[in-house]
């Protein structure tokens, strides 16, 4: 975001600058202050010493817990989101179908569990995999993750596609029923694919929330980043610099996954014409105040 | 199953641990709003350095599990380098909850400071040129005229963070604050003929929190929302 595209300051003259460069230096100085008030702290408790970090350096502990704990973390977010489209599709589709009964049961299963946090539908997941239907090993505490994160964004994102739908202008829908398609055939082949296009990036940005929730899997001992991370640590006994290094893992890779989300809705604006304006001009630059109504913010 | 939930409300203090969800949702959602107001203006400020500042909190926050920001308040101030919240001489558990509420102020400023700024996008770019016009300054355009309207325009997202806050509490259970999920998980393993039960109970109980303040943040948004 530069200065020039703000409203709320004037283009600042010759003082204003020299005011600002003062402000700047000040402020800086009590940014770096604070900054140099951590970093020397943990100097100080000896957090930057070689033996903290050297470990990095280390292939193994790349191989054998970093790698592996990533890949873990991918495994479980990658199943989570291929299951919840599908299943964030079918319930999408029930609560604009046009059956009473399954447009209330979807309703209802959609706002019950968006107010249950994730973590208890992986406990529950979790010891209900293991007491009801007796599975053990190393396959339980996967399941329970998977089981969890899914339940939960196949309801995030049936809300997502029903936005998505109610976006999109009336005339769709009524060229479709219109041309002789029965309201599902209509839902299923005008109004969904246009939903799902608009949707991506907020669909993309709900992928960074599968990530990050995936480390709730800690809790049932499923061996993602940061539990592998943790038991680097108990080994090593390094954990701050560890959680230094896994917290830099999931900003690059979530910072990726805005970026492409951010990309896409820039694209996907650009070609959508037509009815569909931004109510206020927005202050600041054009590419964050539209499509804000479509895309919720992303939550963990 | 009516049996089982009476037997779980008399062996176990489930009002006591959404109680202490409470706790924790009211005591982070005022230190977030506070951080996350603060992030917000310097990200729309005319200085640089605060824009930056803004800029690089909300990206670095906003991208990394709150289960790791948790840890490392827990197990890394905490724990390995010992410092403590207030008293020097409070109890752990007091200290699990002082420096939970820490990382759950952190993490959910950064979503504040994105809902109020989405509010100020709101506001229309006349409101700030006829400010700029009579005289006012940037605090003064801000403070005045920008962040009241941004205010009333960010309600309905800043309600989405409360719902989320209040739903994230249970991630401070993994540092061992005796809130709902952990006694869930406690209930669970003592009665896993219960399951069902539990599970109705502690879900219901956050749809019992969850719902009323959704409810009550659409109508003010509805209510408040700025006239144009």
């Amino acid at each position: 975001m530069s200065a020039a595209v703000s409203v709320l300051f004037d283009a600042p003259g010759p003082k204003a600058r020299r005011r600002h460069l003062i402000i700047a230096v000040v402020g800086s100085l009590g940014i770096l202050a604070v900054l140099y008030l951590v970093i020397s702290a943990l100097a100080a408790k000896g957090q930057f010493t070689a033996a903290k970090w050297s470990p990095f350096l280390d292939p193994v502990t790349w191989t054998s817990y970093l790698l592996p704990g990533l890949r873990a973390t991918l495994v479980a977010a990658f199943f989570s989101v291929i299951l919840a489209i599908v299943c964030g599709i079918l319930l999408g589709m029930g609560r604009l179908s046009e059956a009473t009964p399954a447009r209330w049961a979807c309703g209802v299963f959609v706002e019950f569990f968006r107010a249950v946090p994730v973590l208890m539908m992986m406990l529950f997941a979790y010891y209900l995999f293991l007491f009801g239907f007796q599975i053990s090993g190393e396959a339980l505490p996967l399941l329970g993750v998977i089981a969890g994160l899914t339940f939960y964004n196949s309801c995030v994102i049936a809300e997502l596609i029903r936005s998505g739908v109610g976006s999109l202008p009336r005339g769709q829908r009524e060229a479709g029923l219109a041309i002789g398609l029965t309201p599902f055939a209509t839902l299923r082949l005008v109004l969904l694919p246009q939903a799902i296009t608009i949707m991506l990036p907020s669909i993309i940005s709900q992928l960074v929330v599968i990530l990050k929730d995936s480390a709730l899997g800690f809790l049932i001992l499923y061996p993602e980043l940061v539990r592998s991370g943790q038991t680097l640590a108990a080994l090593e006994g390094n954990l701050i610099p560890t959680f230094i290094v896994v917290a830099a893992i999931f900003i690059i890779i979530n910072y990726g996954l805005t970026r492409l989300a951010q990309y896409l809705e820039r694209r996907l604006q650009r070609r959508r014409r037509g009815p569909k304006m931004p109510e206020a001009e927005p202050l600041m630059s054009p590419s964050m105040a539209p499509g804000g109504a479509l895309t919720a913010p992303s939550q963990a | 199953m009516l049996h089982g939930l009476s037997e779980l409300f008399n062996e176990y203090n489930v009002l006591a641990a959404f109680w202490m969800t409470i706790k924790l949702t009211v005591v982070a959602a005022i230190g977030a709003l506070l951080i996350g107001t603060i992030i917000a203006i310097m990200r729309v400020s005319p200085v640089a350095v605060f824009r930056s500042f803004g800029a690089a909190y909300v990206t670095l926050i906003r991208n990394t599990p709150l289960t790791l920001i948790v840890f490392f308040c827990a197990f890394g101030f905490y724990i390995t380098l010992q410092y403590r919240i207030g008293a020097q001489n409070s109890p752990i558990d007091v200290q699990n909850f002082r420096w939970g509420v820490l990382g759950l102020t952190i993490y959910h400023a950064a979503f504040v400071a994105e809902a109020l700024r989405s509010g100020i996008n709101s506001v229309p770019k006349g409101q700030v040129e006829a400010a700029r016009a009579i005289g006012l300054g940037f605090g003064a355009t801000l403070s005045n005229v920008v962040l009241p309207q941004a205010f009333r325009g960010a309600i309905a997202p800043l309600g989405n963070v409360l719902i989320a806050l209040t739903k994230n509490t249970t991630v401070v259970a993994t540092i061992g604050v005796a809130e709902a999920s952990y006694l869930m998980k406690g209930m669970i393993e003592f009665r896993p003929d219960l399951i069902y039960a539990i599970f109705v109970i502690m879900a219901t109980g956050f749809v019992i929190l969850t719902l009323p303040v959704g409810i009550a943040f659409t109508t003010l948004s509805r209510r408040l929302a700025v006239r144009r």
